[in-house]
């Protein structure tokens, strides 16, 4: 049998490293929020001719934005983010960039005033708090029946803010190189990514479960190992059939929802390594008390790899 | 066995009426009902500024904005656009399909009050443009197109210069009579949401006032094009508040239409190689699976339909998210089936034992994915800038509540057809790993 609970420490490593990346990251690059929170226009615009971004970034300083954002899209349309537009401005800075690039459709436009900006920024922060006492709500009554109902619940939420930061950490590394904004749709994503990954953590904590009643080994390690590998087919095949889709969707719409489907990609696979190769040995780990030798190990672990 | 029969006829039918409401118009509906992004079209919400306005009249005032700018969109001639109150000071206009986003803008935007002004000199001895005033019934007045009666239209005069004529109701008749008496030999400047009115040539229209007007006036030097929308305008009445625009999306309508042909090539693909995938490795289960699957998509897409619930782009890529996510059910279904295969049960008590002790799987699978719908749901109704996510938390939710339906309901049924049948013996087609006897 193979054995997954015994690289529990490498997983550790591998989450440690993701961890630490994100976390600069967010130090380094912090978050773009989109104009939904803070208000401004956002502008699609495809441009008949060529245009490079510096280009553009250099003419929409001449026309006296400097302080914009922006974002190519797959499709080679630009996303030019800029303080919020009247008519008038809009049509003035569009008939200058058509001057200076020539002919341009505008595809897209979108315009937030600071009052619905504030608005949305308020109930996102709401649907957030309530969908994550919704869950915890859920996780504790999912595991009532576990031997620790506490610490399956506690690996779990671990598990899951893992997922949700590494997303997190995604976006700002995107926004610090490619302008990628968090917008309402990154937060559905994420919630959408964190409901589905729960499911997984929790088919394999209530394979467990039955294992551990079924007696099959007196050693938990080894009872988490066979569940994980039982429920492996599982876990691997939903991922697959999901992850499927969600590249369909990127690869053939991508556009306005490009951010949201790549959310859900991130979030797919770091929910799945979450569920299986975090949630479980964190269990393992907490059983075994061995916290402490996992420190002492880490010196050990950077001299094999370097 | 029996009962299995009526649940095939019964799948058999859901899976025709689908059909028949997809292809067909039904109970009114004739097509999938897009939404702005899909379609092109302008969404806007207005914020009307209700401080001039008596207390308890509020609402009136809105009701009557509400009605003027359906006036003034009909103009456009939009097919099906929605315009509505929301909240106590909000208007939400919807116009799909249309490609003059800021033709529109304009129309709904101006308060299409002409103001007729006077230049006065001040204290500093510069010349200003000043309401020009009268009085009625003791009251002092400014002169503007709120008194006008709504027959505005365009003529020509003798040299074939465009005319926009106009008539005073009584009021106005009288304030007009007392102003350009007063104002013989000067100038009358009109202003158009408070800005000077240009003229066809670029200069403000400011006619010198020749004789006294009671009756009806003209207005020359506007374009055909600009008196005709101007009349019209005009006729439309006037916005009893003045409206800000707080939030705007504009799509262009090609742009709607690539979107849906993209989504269905995504759908499409996607569908195709789960099926292909869940055949590779799940042989004949697989097989019936991705039968299901197609009855799901079909029956899915028929309920959005009938609903009819709005699609948006995110809304199909919650539907194409759901495709890959309903074949989850399946999966953990099949994988029950091989190990109970595995410990030597026949293939019908194998299919039993799996479907039945799956269950609880799914079923506590997707709560939390109901959970967060619920919630994506509120967000996307409560605020203005968030429809995507609306329409997102609706498709996942029908979505995975159907597949529920079809992984159980749907495959168990199929499965047992096929019990009976001499495949059955071929345990090889349900998993490639089963004991040898």
């Amino acid at each position: 049998m193979i054995n997954i609970t015994g690289k529990r420490f490498w997983f550790f490593v591998i989450s440690l490293v993701f961890i630490l990346v994100s976390l600069l990251s967010l130090f380094t690059f912090g978050l773009k929020t989109g104009i939904e929170f803070t208000s401004g226009s956002m502008l699609t615009i495809d441009f008949e001719q060529k245009v490079e971004q510096p280009q553009l970034t250099a003419e929409l300083a001449n026309l006296g934005y400097t302080d914009v954002i922006i974002q190519r899209t797959g499709a080679g349309d630009y996303l030019i983010r800029t303080p919020e537009l009247n008519a008038d401005k809009k049509k003035a800075l569009e008939e200058g960039l058509a001057a200076k690039f020539g002919k341009l459709t505008e595809t897209e436009f979108d315009s937030v005033s600071p009052m619905i900006a504030g608005e949305t920024a308020q109930n996102a922060v709401i649907a957030v708090a309530i969908a994550s006492i919704g869950i915890l709500l859920y996780l504790t009554w999912a595991f009532r029946r576990m031997p620790h109902p506490i610490r399956y619940g506690t690996c779990a939420v671990i598990a899951l803010v893992h997922d949700a930061f590494i997303a997190l950490g995604v976006f700002s590394i995107l926004g610090g190189i490619l302008n990628w904004q968090v917008n309402l749709m990154f937060i559905t994503g994420i919630l959408t990514i964190i409901g589905y990954s729960v499911n997984n953590i929790v088919v394999i904590f209530d394979r467990i479960r039955e294992n551990l009643r079924l007696g099959i080994s007196p050693d938990f390690e080894v009872v988490v190992n066979s569940s994980l590998i039982e429920t492996l087919g599982r876990s691997l095949n939903t991922i697959i059939t999901t992850l499927i889709t969600v590249f369909a969707l990127m690869f053939f719409v991508g556009a306005s929802i490009q951010n949201f489907v790549v959310v859900l990609v991130v979030g797919l696979i770091a929910g799945t390594f979450d569920s299986i190769c975090v949630a479980p040995m964190l269990l393992v780990t907490w059983d075994k008390k061995e916290w402490g030798k996992f420190v002492s190990w880490l010196p050990f672990a950077a001299r094999a790899k370097g | 066995m029996r009962r299995n029969t009526i649940v095939s006829i019964i799948i058999a039918a859901i899976f025709v009426f689908s059909l028949v409401a997809l292809a067909q118009p039904l109970f009114g509906r004739d097509a999938m009902r897009l939404g702005l992004d899909l379609k092109g079209g302008v969404h806007l919400v207005y914020r009307a500024d209700l401080t001039g306005i008596e207390k308890g009249k509020e609402a009136e005032a809105i009701d009557g904005a509400i009605a003027v700018i359906e006036r003034r969109i009909n103009i456009l001639g939009v097919v099906e656009p929605v315009i509505q109150k929301q909240g106590t000071d909000r208007i939400v206009v919807e116009l799909p399909g249309i490609s003059e986003a800021d033709r529109a803008k304009r129309l709904i935007g101006q308060t299409a009050l002409l103001e007729f002004r006077e230049l006065v000199t001040n204290e500093k001895g510069e010349q200003t443009w000043v309401p020009a005033t009268g009085t009625v019934g003791g009251q002092k007045k400014e002169l503007t197109s709120a008194y006008f009666k709504q027959n505005t239209y365009v003529s020509t005069d003798d040299f074939g210069r465009v005319l926009l004529v106009f008539e005073w109701n009584e009021e106005g008749s009288v304030l007009s009579g007392q102003i350009t008496e007063r104002l013989i030999g000067k100038p009358l400047g009109i202003y158009l949401s408070g800005e000077p009115m240009l003229g066809d040539d670029g200069n403000p229209i400011a006619p010198i006032v020749r004789s006294k007007i009671t009756d009806r006036g003209q207005i020359e030097g506007l374009s055909l094009a600009e008196a005709t929308e101007l009349a019209k305008l005009l006729n439309a009445g006037r916005i009893p508040v003045p409206l800000a625009p707080i939030y705007e999306q504009t799509v262009s309508p090609t742009l709607g239409a690539d979107f849906v042909d993209m989504s269905v090539k995504a759908g499409i693909i996607g569908v195709v190689l789960v099926m292909l995938f869940m055949i590779a490795y799940y042989r004949l289960s697989g097989f019936l699976a991705s039968l299901a699957l197609l009855f799901y998509g079909v029956l899915v897409l028929a309920i959005f339909k009938l609903i009819p619930v709005t699609l948006t782009l995110a809304g199909l890529g919650g539907f194409i998210l759901s495709l890959g996510m309903a074949v989850d059910a399946n999966i953990l279904i099949f994988e029950r089936l091989k190990e109970e295969l595995w410990q030597g049960r026949t293939l019908g008590a194998a299919i039993e034992a799996g479907f039945n002790r799956a269950w609880t799987a799914i079923w506590d699978s997707n709560v939390t994915t109901f959970i967060v719908c619920g919630i994506l749901y509120w967000l996307g109704s409560s605020v203005a800038a968030s429809a995507p996510v609306k329409g997102f938390a609706a498709t996942l939710f029908i979505g995975v509540a159907v597949s529920m339906f079809t992984a159980i309901v749907v495959t168990r049924t199929l499965m047992r057809l096929f019990v009976g049948t001499g495949l059955a013996g071929k345990l090889s087609l349900f998993s490639s790993y089963v004991r040898k006897e």
